[in-house]
């Protein structure tokens, strides 16, 4: 007779929920400085620590220290500082844009921005991003004009998307934007493949793709990773690990058991884990991932530690399912506040200069939506209804010409 | 003019376009080094070099995903996936994206791109190496599909796919990539090198997208039908003696209405065939076309001859495609209505 002890199924939870004080002992707290930068041609398995350790460069104090300190310019961090200002008054607008009934949907990047304005910085303009739904932060660093966001939030008639997207997913080629899927993981192998071909044209551009620490779980990461690999593609894989997809915490996507960062070592890839909110790390980790692309040493995944301060979109009430607050004792910080006092602290900035950039980020948003607005929010003026057939396919078939005249447009 | 087989012809038409357009490549499982399972792609790589033509992982959603960046990019990547019973774990990328990047970015990105894949039953490849699911396709706004039925269509529309600047599912009927199969399983196999067909020019020459074929013209009968169900149409008039115009539809979408609609005004009558399982088939939508187009030219019930609606069975493969018994005695119910 067989005597064994029965099974037992586990399902994670995380540590706390509504009601509970946030819990964050757990947070990986690294020192600044404390993680020495590799050469770019290292192997990958000779790194294999820097998947489990925290890459930062800014300590409490706002300093910047260690071997992945970038040295910026202070116009290029105060650069990415306006443009996380802009990003965050951008987002507090369009959802309450939401909220007043002007549009149907919207998600914010507050206290992820470091993450999209951070690359921006290193990238140059004719790269491919890939992003996913939360890099509005790209888009506002590469100086795409914010009416025209707004437009394609509110789907009206000079929304360049033609009022065919979801609010947020932006689309622009000129500022190597890649159109936004809805769908999550599909374009972090498309990153590779718009890789792959600027390899095999012998150019020197590079791709760049975030998702979400949930969309890990998805079979497109892991073709992206083992595609990236295979063919050495020179592209930079970004796992935001903002803590949350929707109302499920990260480990059960699996982030209990083994870091996301880790995911590269399987690969053969360098897999790097950077605090998310650190400008200037995530500055450095991008940078070095960059140099290496272009040194035909293939792919990085960068995991970005980070918190999503708010809920996943307009759609969802995050004091449902986790601690209220719970980003207030977030032990990472506030990206812009942290670059903010590195600024002040080498004399590059002041709060007089602060408030008065923070107020011009305001300013430059209330403008940008006055006129935004007047080329109409949700329904009030939308784009000709005739284009709705169009782009389907290069040239119109006739089943979809027959369709539209029995549309009566 | 060289008699070529199907095989042949298409990797004549890829061996032209790799030498004539430096921004096509292909790949897919097995297909470099070794020339595909089914040779498709014989030769090339030595030809054109290993960047042009190369093996990948066992990752169908990866090598859809990897052409449509390619695509954007700029190139006009050919894709193979090894049998179209593995395209499903591609279907997000062809579904969600392939066909939708003209539409969701207002024509700023697109994914010219071919995904090729043998397809259909009669070689007892069994349930996953049998099945015809091209209504998954031609029911997604945004893909053109297409499926030829002779070695010279072949090369013509493979090469018209690779030149569309829209995306394109290749559906070859691996059937009759050696010869065109009549349905009659227990006769002697027919080479292509007898078929007027297999004259295959050999360089550069397209069959547009979107054209149906009369391949035999007929009055009293109009039987809609691609790939190897052409063939066995064509058998199956010649047998039962009846005067069918046969249609070879070539592309499924966009369909050739114009030509459907003046051969079933002519004839009154109209049988479709695929090998396809009935259900929700491509047939459903062209019973659905020629009602609505030719309903007051109609003088009997609409024919559908189709794969049954199960599995395809590896011991019952002849009980289960539609061969010429079935489509006789459908041509004779469509005659005698």
């Amino acid at each position: 007779m067989k005597n064994r002890r029965p099974l037992s199924l586990r399902v994670p939870a995380p540590e706390t929920r509504p009601g509970d004080e946030p819990d964050f002992s757990g947070v990986p707290l690294s020192g600044a400085g404390e993680v020495a930068r590799p050469a770019i041609d290292v192997r990958p398995r000779d790194i294999s620590e820097l998947s489990y350790a925290l890459i930062r460069v800014l300590d409490d104090e706002g300093r910047a220290l260690g071997s992945w300190n970038p040295k910026l310019d202070p116009a290029v961090m105060k650069h990415g500082l306006k443009s996380m200002l802009v990003t965050r008054a951008y987002d507090d607008r369009m959802y309450r844009a939401q909220r007043q009934g002007k549009t149907s949907f919207y998600m914010k990047s507050t206290g992820e921005e470091a993450v999209s304005v951070g690359a921006a910085a290193v990238l140059e303009r004719d790269d491919m991003c890939f992003p996913s739904y939360r890099q509005q932060g790209l888009l506002i660093s590469r100086g795409y004009p914010l009416k025209t966001m707004m437009c394609q939030v509110y789907s009206n008639a000079e929304d360049p998307l033609k009022g065919r997207q979801l609010p947020i997913m932006y689309s622009s080629k000129e500022f190597g934007f890649f159109t936004i899927s809805g769908n999550l993981g599909t374009q972090f192998p498309q990153a590779v493949g718009w890789a792959m071909a600027s390899a095999y044209k012998g150019d020197d551009r590079i791709a760049a793709s975030w998702v979400g620490e949930g969309t890990t779980a998805e079979g497109d990461f892991h073709h992206a990773c083992n595609f990236a690999s295979v063919y050495r593609a020179p592209v930079i894989l970004n796992v935001v690990n903002n803590q949350w997809a929707i109302s499920s915490y990260q480990g059960i996507a699996g982030g209990d058991e083994a870091t996301f960062a880790s995911r590269a070592i399987g690969y053969g890839l360098p897999g790097l884990r950077v605090d998310g909110n650190d400008f200037l790390a995530v500055y450095a980790v991008t940078q070095w991932a960059a140099e290496r692309a272009r040194a035909n040493l293939g792919a990085t995944l960068i995991e970005h530690y980070t918190f999503r301060a708010e809920g996943h979109s307009t759609s969802d009430d995050p004091n449902r399912y986790r601690p209220a607050d719970a980003w207030k004792s977030w032990p990472l910080g506030d990206p812009i506040a942290r670059l903010k006092k590195h600024l002040i602290a080498i004399k590059a900035w002041s709060e007089a200069e602060h408030e008065a950039a923070e107020k011009d980020a305001v300013e430059q948003v209330r403008a940008a939506n006055k006129e935004a607005e007047a080329a109409g929010t949700l329904g009030t003026h939308p784009p000709s209804v005739k284009t709705m057939f169009e782009d389907v396919f290069k040239e119109m078939p006739w089943h979809i010409r027959r369709q539209r005249q029995e549309a009566g447009v | 003019m060289p008699a070529m087989n199907m095989i042949q012809a298409l990797n004549s038409a890829l061996d032209v376009m790799l030498t004539k357009d430096p921004n096509v490549l292909t790949f897919g499982e097995d297909v470099g080094f070794f020339g595909g399972v089914f040779r498709v792609t014989d030769g090339l790589q030595k030809k054109h070099g290993l960047t042009r033509c190369f093996d990948t992982p066992i990752g169908e959603a990866g090598i859809v995903a990897v052409a449509i960046g390619m695509g954007a990019y700029g190139l006009r990547p050919v894709v193979e996936i090894q049998f179209a019973d593995y395209i499903y774990p591609a279907y997000d990328q062809l579904v969600s994206e392939a066909a939708r990047l003209r539409y969701r970015s207002a024509g700023d990105f697109t994914a010219p791109m071919t995904v090729r894949t043998p397809y259909g039953g009669g070689i007892f490849g069994g349930q996953t190496h049998s099945q015809s699911p091209e209504a998954l396709f031609t029911h997604v706004a945004g893909l053109k599909t297409v499926v030829p039925s002779t070695p010279y269509d072949a090369k013509g529309l493979l090469i018209a796919a690779i030149e569309d600047d829209d995306p394109v599912i290749f559906l070859e009927p691996k059937r009759i990539y050696n010869g065109p199969f009549d349905g009659y399983h227990d006769r002697p196999v027919q080479p292509w090198a007898k078929h007027p067909a297999s004259e295959v020019p050999e360089g550069h020459y397209t069959v547009p997208l979107g054209k149906a074929a009369v391949l035999r013209e007929g009055n009293d009968l109009t039987v809609l039908a691609y790939g190897t169900m052409v063939h066995v149409a064509l058998a199956s008039a010649h047998d039962a003696g009846i005067d069918a115009e046969v249609i070879d539809l070539r592309t499924l979408v966009p369909v050739d209405i114009e030509a459907i609609v003046a051969s079933v005004e002519k004839t009154g009558r109209c049988v479709i065939l695929h090998e396809a399982t009935r259900t929700s088939g491509y047939g459903a939508e062209l019973v659905a076309l020629v009602q609505e187009h030719c309903f007051h030219h109609l003088e009997a019930p609409i024919e559908r001859v189709a794969g049954w609606d199960t599995p395809y069975p590896h011991a019952f493969e002849w009980d289960y495609f539609p061969g010429p018994k079935r489509v006789i005695e459908a041509m004779r119910r469509a005659m005698e209505a």
